[in-house]
């Protein structure tokens, strides 16, 4: 945590701008740079910033979510959009496309899916590193072994 | 290109294995750190060359095939090497601080407990 | 297309998500874990059967045609790892019922075993050299976080070695795979094959094929760089060293039987010699370091050590012969290794210290546990009519085929001392009489004894059931040198380079 008004003040405005540019990355990311790792990567930047600013407790607050399953389900929610094409009689992962494009987001398939996944893996993986590693100090303080005793020790009755 | 490219590798590599021979642990983390970091930018040179700003796209309105194309697996090598590099220097990190406060001490050579017979 | 081949990968993942999720639970995840691992073993059973039926097996991930996707390709070998990786785990899992503590099976220990299982499932399935990289790092994650699960201070220090050595190990098979997409531009072993073989560049490829050496020797513990397996094979708990002594230096050999075998053949009979060498120093200095520990681990740990180099020997041996003995007896090592770990541990465990000087009097309080010692211990030593023999004899009659007089001469000495060293723990954890007081040390239940009388039995069924066992080991190795069945399952009848060109004109 970081006493600083002009941080804090920043980390305020730049949490929701931070988490709509990443959903921006996730939809642009199929044709154009970007995608699900990228996206995830600024969602959680703007998470991490809150801790920096904030701390840990109140980064946890503003989104409530265990994000070790964020990441678990995220893994799932990849894995499974290519089941798709498994059970069609297709190899794992083989892409499947809707035929008319969505207005404003484009074409939709298991690909971009899949990204989606990806995008909710990696929030969860680094936010979670930063937040038990941001944590460690107070779940388990430093345990440093005592200083070396100089007298003996008192024969034990 | 190519030449400073692989000077920049060399002095990577060698950078890396200075630092790992030092009995510093978080020396020997960042020695990791440059080594993975060589290892990327050789697997970047492992291509069909460097070729700049062309892009290995079919050209929308014409339908011709680009002759001299920058080769796409390489990028997809490299970004495969950089996540697990990531997730394994936030490992070794965690590992390395936790070590520290078990054994209160940096020094490699005070890590022997599992040796000693 | 075998689509069913992405099966032994998806089920041990998305029960590691399930297992994941329900992480505070203790006994839904115990049952997840135990689903998933049966259903992988029943499917790679029959996957044993199927392939020794049909042959090869193989599938494109993404539908991409063969040389421009990851393709999964599933042999005689892979098959066989993949049994046994399946039984390890089973009997891991049983094993970690009433061994590991709550405190570590709620901090995701089954998710992390789904997830080993998954990272071999990849490496032992997949026909793509970067990809073998990728499975690699998955399984070695997964095994970072068994080894250091509980953060006791030894497995702190011996995590953090394992972790520093396998990662340098890692960064060379990187640069190997990176080297040689330089040098054939390709990543496909099928289509390695290929080319490799009408490469006018052969300084290079041998200087490539080296990092591969060092990477997989790094994995497999062999000599100038096994030093990380004494130092943290010993630290984690019991179930986790048991999984580990039998897995995991076991999948370096596989790299090493695979990559040497089909994709680096003109390289071996170049490192042949060099091979030869590692295998007898690894052996020699493997059964030395033992002699000199005093705690059951850690002398069964340089007795994996020593053991791999046999392994070694079947590929330094090159041909089809020697790598079928190699199989055959990485079969054997697994099962038995994992077994002596599993009974050493057990003793451990109720006598609450490995160090031999303060067990004793294990075969009047477990008579059941010391006889199950005594048909391991033999059948790691090669004794007649145990597992251990028919691979020894393998590897020594090819040896003499071949004329390697002073390697087989190795060989039979190291197994010699490797009979001392278990006849130590013999006498210093079974037979002696304990020094002190174990009347409160608690009784071995059955739930401990079933994994490891398992394993002993499945060794006596390789040496009674020797000859399929060792049929199949031929077939499969005649597999893995046959690149030209290779390249036509994987790539279609005209060859990968066919496919590429058509592309290219296109």
């Amino acid at each position: 945590m970081y006493e600083s008004m002009i941080l804090r003040t920043i980390a305020r405005l730049m949490l929701p701008l931070l988490l709509l540019l990443s959903l921006f990355m996730v939809v642009r990311g199929h044709h154009l740079p970007g995608g699900g790792f990228v996206g995830g990567l600024l969602a959680s930047a703007a998470i991490i910033l809150q801790i920096v600013a904030f701390g840990p407790d109140y980064a946890r607050e503003i989104i409530p979510v265990n994000y070790l399953r964020v990441a678990a389900t995220g893994v799932g929610f990849a894995a499974c959009w290519g089941l798709l094409a498994l059970v069609q009689g297709q190899p794992f992962m083989a892409a499947r496309w809707l035929d008319t494009p969505i207005p404003g987001i484009g074409k939709l398939g298991t690909p971009v899916m899949f990204d989606i996944g990806v995008y909710l893996t990696v929030i969860g993986v680094t936010t979670q590193l930063a937040l038990v590693l941001a944590e460690e100090p107070t779940l388990y303080p430093l345990r440093r072994s005592p200083p070396p005793q100089t007298e003996p020790m008192a024969p034990e009755a | 290109m190519t030449f400073i490219l692989s000077l920049v590798v060399g002095t990577l590599f060698a950078g890396a294995a200075y630092l790992m021979l030092r009995r510093s642990l978080v020396k020997l983390i960042l020695g990791l750190v440059l080594l993975s970091h060589g290892t990327n930018l050789l697997l970047f040179l492992m291509g069909d060359g460097v070729v700049k700003g062309m892009p290995p796209f079919v050209d929308e309105a014409t339908g011709v095939t680009p002759t001299v194309a920058a080769d796409p697996l390489n990028q997809a090598l490299i970004l495969t090497a950089i996540v697990i590099n990531f997730g394994f220097t936030a490992f070794i990190l965690s590992l390395a601080y936790r070590t520290n406060q078990a054994v209160n001490s940096d020094d490699l050579d005070d890590m022997v407990e599992t040796d000693r017979l | 297309m075998a689509n069913h081949l992405f099966f032994p990968l998806l089920v041990p993942l998305l029960s590691a998500v399930l297992a994941t999720l329900v992480g505070q639970r203790r006994v839904i995840a115990r049952s997840i874990a135990l689903a998933a691992v049966l259903f992988d073993l029943g499917y790679s059973i029959w996957l044993l059967f199927a392939v020794g039926a049909t042959g090869r097996m193989v599938t494109q991930a993404d539908d991409f045609a063969a040389p421009f996707g990851i393709s999964l390709v599933a042999d005689g070998l892979s098959a066989i790892m993949l049994t046994l990786t399946s039984i390890m785990m089973l009997v891991t899992v049983l094993y970690s019922f009433s061994t590991v503590s709550p405190y570590r099976e709620r901090y995701y220990y089954y998710p992390l075993l789904l997830l080993l299982l998954f990272g071999c499932g990849g490496a032992f399935l997949t026909g793509d050299l970067f990809n073998l990289y990728v499975w690699f790092e998955v399984l070695l994650v997964a095994s970072f976080g068994l080894i250091t699960l509980g953060g006791e201070r030894g497995q702190l220090e011996g995590g953090l070695k394992y972790v520093v050595l396998n990662l340098m190990g890692s960064t060379s098979f990187l640069i190997g795979a990176g080297l040689l997409y330089g040098v054939a531009g390709t990543l496909n072993m099928a289509h390695l094959a290929e080319r490799l073989g009408t490469l006018q560049q052969p300084g290079i490829v041998t200087a490539v094929a080296g990092f591969f050496l060092f990477a997989y020797s790094s994995k497999a513990g062999l000599v100038p760089v096994f030093f990380w397996l004494p130092t943290s094979y010993h630290t984690p708990t019991v179930a986790v060293s048991a999984l580990f002594s039998g897995l995991l230096t076991k999948v370096g050999i596989y790299a090493l039987y695979r990559v040497f075998g089909t994709v680096f053949q003109r390289e071996l009979e170049r490192y042949g010699t060099l091979i030869l060498v590692i295998a007898a120093l690894t052996m020699v200095i493997g059964v030395m370091g033992a002699m000199a520990q005093v705690n059951v681990r850690r002398i069964l740990s340089f007795h994996i050590i020593s053991q791999v180099g046999y392994m070694i020997m079947g590929l330094g041996l090159v041909g089809v012969a020697g790598l079928a003995a190699g199989i055959l007896y990485m079969v054997h090592h697994i099962v038995v290794k994992t077994a002596l770990f599993m009974i050493g541990g057990t003793a451990e465990y109720l006598a609450g210290t490995g160090e031999l000087k303060q067990m004793g009097g294990m075969a009047r309080r477990e008579p059941i546990l010391a006889g199950l010692w005594l048909l391991a211990s033999f059948s790691l030593a090669g004794l007649p009519p145990l597992s251990g023999f028919f691979g020894k004899l393998g590897l020594i009659q090819v040896g003499l085929d071949q004329g390697q007089w002073l390697m087989v001469g190795v060989a039979a000495v190291v197994s010699l001392f490797t009979l001392f060293s278990m006849l130590k723990i013999w006498n210093e954890v079974f037979w002696k009489r304990a020094n002190v007081d174990q009347t409160a040390m608690p009784r071995a239940s059955a739930l401990l004894i079933a994994p490891s009388a398992l394993l002993v039995a499945l060794s006596i069924a390789i040496g009674f059931g020797a000859s399929p066992v060792l049929r199949y080991s031929r077939y499969s190795a005649e597999q893995v040198f046959n690149t030209q069945s290779l390249v036509q399952d994987v790539c279609g009848p005209a060859g990968c380079d066919a496919v590429t060109s058509t592309a290219n004109n296109q």
